[in-house]
């Protein structure tokens, strides 16, 4: 009876320690709640979420430059998921008594540490374990694949002034891209520049000749020309094996481009890319 | 030495410089590249790495930092004598602001449109520039008595608060990526990647080069004045609306192009003032030409200095021009 009794305030204080009212502003955050089964518990997202779906019907309050402390600190959250950099704000949820969970972005594996991190604070440890080892469990899946095979030198592209060659924007030798790219069987051109990203010039690209030109894009492209005219400006480059081969792909949606549990999504679609 | 002669001396130093630069700036860059190669017609094109690397990615940004950097030094040369005003730059009138405010709208909104190979973002900026070059117009000629000068000072000052504000506007809506490009733009860019940009930029220039090449002597007279202007024949009001008209007409050009690049429009002409002295004559000339090697030079600095990372221009020619510009103020006084 003595034990049974124990065991029933350690639940019920574990219980009043769980957050029941979340307010994220981090989107791959937001993902990853819903992920490890904590989305019952989230009450407001950034105003840039867009996943799952049952996110996008809470209320939104801000983000990482405009994040709305009166209507965050109205909807009486108990845990406020912020970016490492938003210091003003937790220093005002510090004061408000409310506590912060705050997060920047890493490499790959982070992306589990924080998801198991995310699970032990809102208390579904088992649920967020598994939600991460299913990850890394896909992600050696792809590894595993394409052990052994050649790996092609890739030049992974996450922003252009649309139409030219203008601003290319492309990941470098840290950060998820970089990981993700390794973890598909790529080789990044700019892997010796230990940065997460860097502006490439057309003179570096041509110079460095990668055998794949891999573009992420977080929206679709229509249809078939307006794919054509996307990737048209690419031609230019004539020299790169990449362009000669015919080898400059997009991959588009979200899976490629938010550091959350659907990662393992854009790392398989990445490999089916570069080992089809 | 009489002014002809002084003059043809002294613009074909100049002359000689800028082509120096301009054939050697290509021939430098963060990859070594063989010129023998790069010029061997026997390797097809898409082998030819060196070939590219000189043609498609080196060439083109020089050949664009010297219309650029000719036209904003240029037109800092016009407007500064037109205004009576050292201080004046090609950025002064709100012309650049209207060209930053149209390309933020293009960023922004995403806007997907191109013609003959130029591609959204240019050709909004230049008719944000444009945009400009007629408020400022109307609103300085408004008056009965023709083009004013301080009117002209004011209302540009003016649109470009107006237009900054706007642009704060327009980069606050927009998400992370798209204001971090419209950031990255203002910094300036000449790697243009292809020659489309220069030629829709070229006709523009060129107009406002024929303008520039009649004004030297009227410009002289206007430095001294409306007054004495007008009483040594010169059309002042004629003379000021061509000269407001061309030198915006070029930096509305050289801005879509390569983006705002601060100090050339101002250090440049002083630059080359404290060297040649005040005849525009000789100022106007050299300062197109110094300007042109200029930037050219600070451009092949942002793209080696820290290989494989590049720096913007913007950056270099401040962080080179503004020092310089100061030490040849203390060294002449």
């Amino acid at each position: 009876m003595f034990f049974v009794m124990i065991f029933v305030i350690f639940v019920v204080s574990f219980q009043a320690q769980r957050p029941q009212r979340i307010i994220s502003l981090v989107p791959a955050l937001t993902e990853m709640l819903f992920a490890i089964g904590a989305g019952p518990q989230v009450v407001a997202v950034s105003s840039f979420d867009e996943y799952p779906p049952e996110a996008t019907k809470l209320p939104r309050v801000g983000a990482l430059l405009d994040p709305d402390t009166e209507r965050i600190i109205s909807l009486t959250p108990d845990l406020v998921v912020t970016y490492g950099s938003q210091v003003d704000l937790q220093a005002q949820m510090k004061r408000a008594a409310i506590t912060t969970f705050d997060y920047r972005h890493g490499g790959l594996a982070h992306i589990m540490t924080t998801m198991r991190e995310l699970g032990a604070r809102t208390g579904h440890v088992a649920e967020a374990e598994t939600a991460a080892t299913g990850i890394e469990v896909r992600i050696a899946a792809v590894r595993a694949r394409v052990a052994g095979k050649p790996r092609p030198r890739v030049l992974l592209v996450f922003g252009r002034e649309p139409r030219s060659l203008r601003n290319i924007y492309v990941s470098a030798g840290r950060g998820f891209l970089h990981d993700m790219l390794e973890a598909a069987g790529g080789q990044d051109v700019f892997a010796d520049a230990d940065r997460e990203s860097i502006q490439a010039t057309t003179e570096h690209i041509l110079a460095r000749a990668p055998d794949v030109i891999l573009e992420l894009r977080s929206e679709n492209i229509p249809d078939e020309s307006a794919l054509r005219e996307e990737l048209g400006p690419w031609g230019r480059l004539a020299s790169v094996p990449a362009v000669r081969n015919k080898r400059v792909i997009l991959l588009t949606g979200q899976a490629v481009t938010v550091p959350g549990p659907r990662v393992a999504d854009g790392i398989e679609r990445m490999a089916k890319a570069l080992h089809p | 030495m009489n002014v002809r002669r002084r003059m043809i001396t002294v613009v074909s130093a100049y002359a000689v410089f800028a082509a120096a630069v301009m054939v050697w700036a290509p021939t430098v860059g963060s990859t070594d590249i063989s010129l023998s190669k790069a010029f061997d017609r026997s390797i097809p094109w898409d082998q030819n790495v060196d070939a590219q690397i000189f043609f498609v990615a080196r060439l083109p940004r020089v050949l664009s930092g010297a219309i650029v950097g000719a036209s904003l030094a240029s037109a800092g040369v016009v407007l500064q004598a037109m205004l009576r005003n050292p201080l004046a730059t090609p950025f002064t009138l709100g012309v650049s602001a209207g060209a930053a405010l149209g390309a933020m709208i293009a960023i922004a909104i995403g806007l997907d449109l191109g013609a003959m190979g130029v591609s959204s973002v240019p050709i909004a900026s230049f008719a944000g520039s444009l945009v400009a070059i007629a408020i400022v117009y109307f609103l300085a000629s408004s008056q009965k008595r023709g083009l004013s000068t301080n009117v002209l000072l004011l209302a540009g000052v003016t649109l470009n608060s107006f237009f900054s504000a706007l642009i704060l506007f327009v980069q606050y809506m927009a998400d992370f990526t798209q204001s971090f490009r419209a950031v990255r733009w203002l910094m300036g860019d000449l790697d243009v990647g292809s020659y489309s940009p220069i030629l829709a930029a070229i006709p523009f220039i060129v107009a406002a080069f024929a303008v520039f090449a009649i004004l030297p002597r009227t410009l002289n007279l206007l430095t001294m004045g409306e007054n004495v202007a007008a009483a040594r024949g010169v059309e002042v009001i004629r003379a000021q609306r061509w000269a407001f008209l061309s030198a915006s007409l070029a930096t509305g050009a050289a801005v879509s192009l390569g983006g705002p690049i601060g100090f050339i429009g101002i250090v440049v002409p002083h630059l080359v003032r404290l060297m040649v002295g005040s005849d525009h004559r000789i100022v106007l000339p050299a300062a197109t030409l110094f300007g042109a090697a200029f930037t050219v030079l600070c451009d092949l600095t942002a793209r080696t200095i820290m290989a494989p990372m590049e720096l913007p221009v913007g950056i270099i020619t401040a962080l080179i021009g503004g020092p310089f510009f100061l030490w040849l103020l203390v060294k002449k006084s």
